[in-house]
């Protein structure tokens, strides 16, 4: 039997399932999942650690081949589509031997259409375009450093500009802001929700804030662990732009509050330590 | 910057102590010239037998030079080959162990079988002997390539090339030029090592024959050049290391480790 994406559909699992090893000793780090992402959408993948969500974003990302089910994107199944992806960590991972502007044009010089111009425009179109992008995550004249010159908050805005900068319809991002500040982290919120607005891509979110899920995100997936699966599929419909202060408003509060309640309950019983 | 001022001179000094030393010692103990000639002596030797001396050493950087650039690319395609994937890397080391832990001298005599004697098994001894640092450090430097790295390449659907001319050789890049220091002074030894089996020129045949006349001044005088020429191409490419690869010495902080 061969599975059909559906219509209207950007990002589907259809039973998806990840199992590591073989026998007795395989390890189910995702039970078959069926998810469904509109195009434009922005979803958040929250709970508590080894519960597959990290599992999701690689199988979407097609860094890793789901065991059985099917994953598609943009109607195809994934790896064979033609989808500009773009993927920020936790870790910024800018090559140290590259100039930052370097480092954010890095994607062009690999993604179709724009590898065959990078010659031609490297200098001219596509420098323009990577100063416009650390411009607006507030990087401007950071460009001709190296990596070691930035602070950690700076090369993770590096980062997203590099993540954005070959205008990817599939957005990956997976905790990109955990290794942050308090207040780095919701100025880059912030950030973030200006390109996504301003863009449009597709988002899926992995983190362990349930704030900054609830800022950020159209839908919040809470995820539970052994095996790995989704419990619940929350919409969070507060309006856009969002701000700060919201966080701190009464509806905001109780949802976060009711998807703390989620995770904790579904956390497994403590198992004496190994 | 003083205290590197100061670590500088102290070095020089120990070189220009360590040499007065031994000429004291050679007169305070009247050594004779034949077991251990005085500095003095060899720098005299050096410059009265220089139109001797020079084609020899010439004969010498030649074949070390060019026995150098073939380790190199030999090196680096080995390097690549065996670094670009974690099967090849495992499957492959322990022959790369076992061909390089085989001493460098014991093949000399086979070399001249196969090319007769002279210049042909020199440079293929001085590739031999540099060719396993070079290839052992390209491969590590590609093999250890933080996975995550690799991701970012993966999901812009980066093909094996792309990742290795973007990442993975800008990344071995410092451990390709710490392995050039080593390796061109080991290609220095084999180049001597096969003058001195198998050879009418070079120092190593000059110094082998000297010894035979009980010339010990003359011995000394090659293994001076040799030290000079081994320090000043250690020192060549210690200088490019530091140009290319600058970046490694600026990032000990930076979150990437």
């Amino acid at each position: 039997m061969t599975a059909i994406p559906r219509a209207n559909t950007f990002v589907e699992l259809q039973g998806a399932s990840v199992t590591y090893g073989r026998g007795e000793r395989a390890v189910t780090a995702l039970a078959p999942t069926d998810l469904r992402m509109e195009k434009g959408d922005f979803v958040a993948l929250v709970g508590p650690s080894g519960c597959g969500k990290s599992t999701i974003l690689k199988m979407v990302s097609g860094l890793l081949k789901a065991s059985s089910g099917w994953v598609f994107v943009a109607g195809r199944e994934v790896g064979a589509e033609p989808v500009r992806v773009g993927m920020a960590f936790q870790n910024p991972t800018m090559l140290p031997w590259m100039r930052v502007r370097d480092n954010v044009l890095l994607p062009l010089k690999i993604v179709p259409p724009f590898r065959g111009e990078f010659r031609a425009k490297r200098n001219t179109e596509f420098r323009d375009r990577a100063d416009d992008l650390l411009n607006q995550v507030g990087l401007k004249g950071f460009a001709d450093k190296y990596p070691w010159e930035l602070s950690g908050g700076m090369l993770q805005r590096a980062s997203l500009c590099r993540a954005l900068i070959h205008d990817p319809e599939l957005l990956m991002l997976d905790e990109p802001f955990g290794a942050l500040d308090q207040f780095t982290r919701e100025e880059l919120w912030a950030i973030m929700q200006d390109l996504w607005i301003a863009r449009r891509p597709t988002v899926l979110l992995v983190t362990h804030d349930l704030k900054e899920a609830s800022y950020l995100a159209n839908r919040i997936l809470v995820m539970k662990a052994r095996p790995g699966h989704v419990v619940e599929d929350c919409a969070v419909d507060f309006p856009r732009p969002r701000t700060i202060d919201m966080t701190y408003s009464p509806d905001f509060v109780a949802l976060t509050q009711r998807l703390r309640e989620l995770i904790v309950s579904v956390r497994p019983k403590a198992e004496p330590a190994a | 910057m003083s205290s590197q001022a100061r670590i500088r001179l102290a070095s020089t000094s120990l070189l220009v102590g360590f040499f007065i030393a031994w000429e004291l010692i050679c007169v305070i103990f009247q050594i004779r010239d034949i077991v251990l000639p005085r500095p003095s002596q060899v720098l005299m030797t050096l410059w009265t037998e220089a139109p001797g001396i020079w084609p020899h050493a010439f004969q010498t950087i030649y074949t070390t030079m060019v026995g150098f650039g073939i380790g190199i690319v030999a090196g680096v395609l080995l390097g690549v080959l065996i670094g670009s994937s974690k099967i090849a890397y495992d499957v492959a080391y322990p022959l790369l162990i076992g061909f390089a832990s085989i001493p460098k001298v014991a093949v000399v005599p086979l070399l001249v079988l196969w090319c007769g004697a002279g210049t042909a098994p020199a440079i293929i001894t001085a590739a031999i002997t540099c060719l396993f640092p070079i290839v052992v450090n390209v491969a590590t430097g590609l093999a250890t390539t933080e996975p995550e790295l690799e991701d970012v390449m993966k999901t812009l659907r980066a093909t094996k090339t792309d990742i290795l001319l973007n990442v993975g050789l800008p990344r071995a890049m410092p451990y390709f030029f710490a392995s050039l220091k080593v390796a061109v002074t080991l290609a220095f030894v084999g180049t001597v090592i096969s003058e001195t089996v198998a050879s009418n020129r070079g120092i190593g045949n000059l110094m082998m024959i000297a010894s035979s006349r009980y010339d010990v001044p003359l011995v000394f005088a090659g293994l001076l050049i040799l030290a000079v020429m081994g320090v000043a191409l250690y020192a060549a490419f210690s200088i490019v290391e530091l140009r290319v690869t600058g970046w490694t010495r600026r990032q000990d902080h930076l979150s990437m480790g």
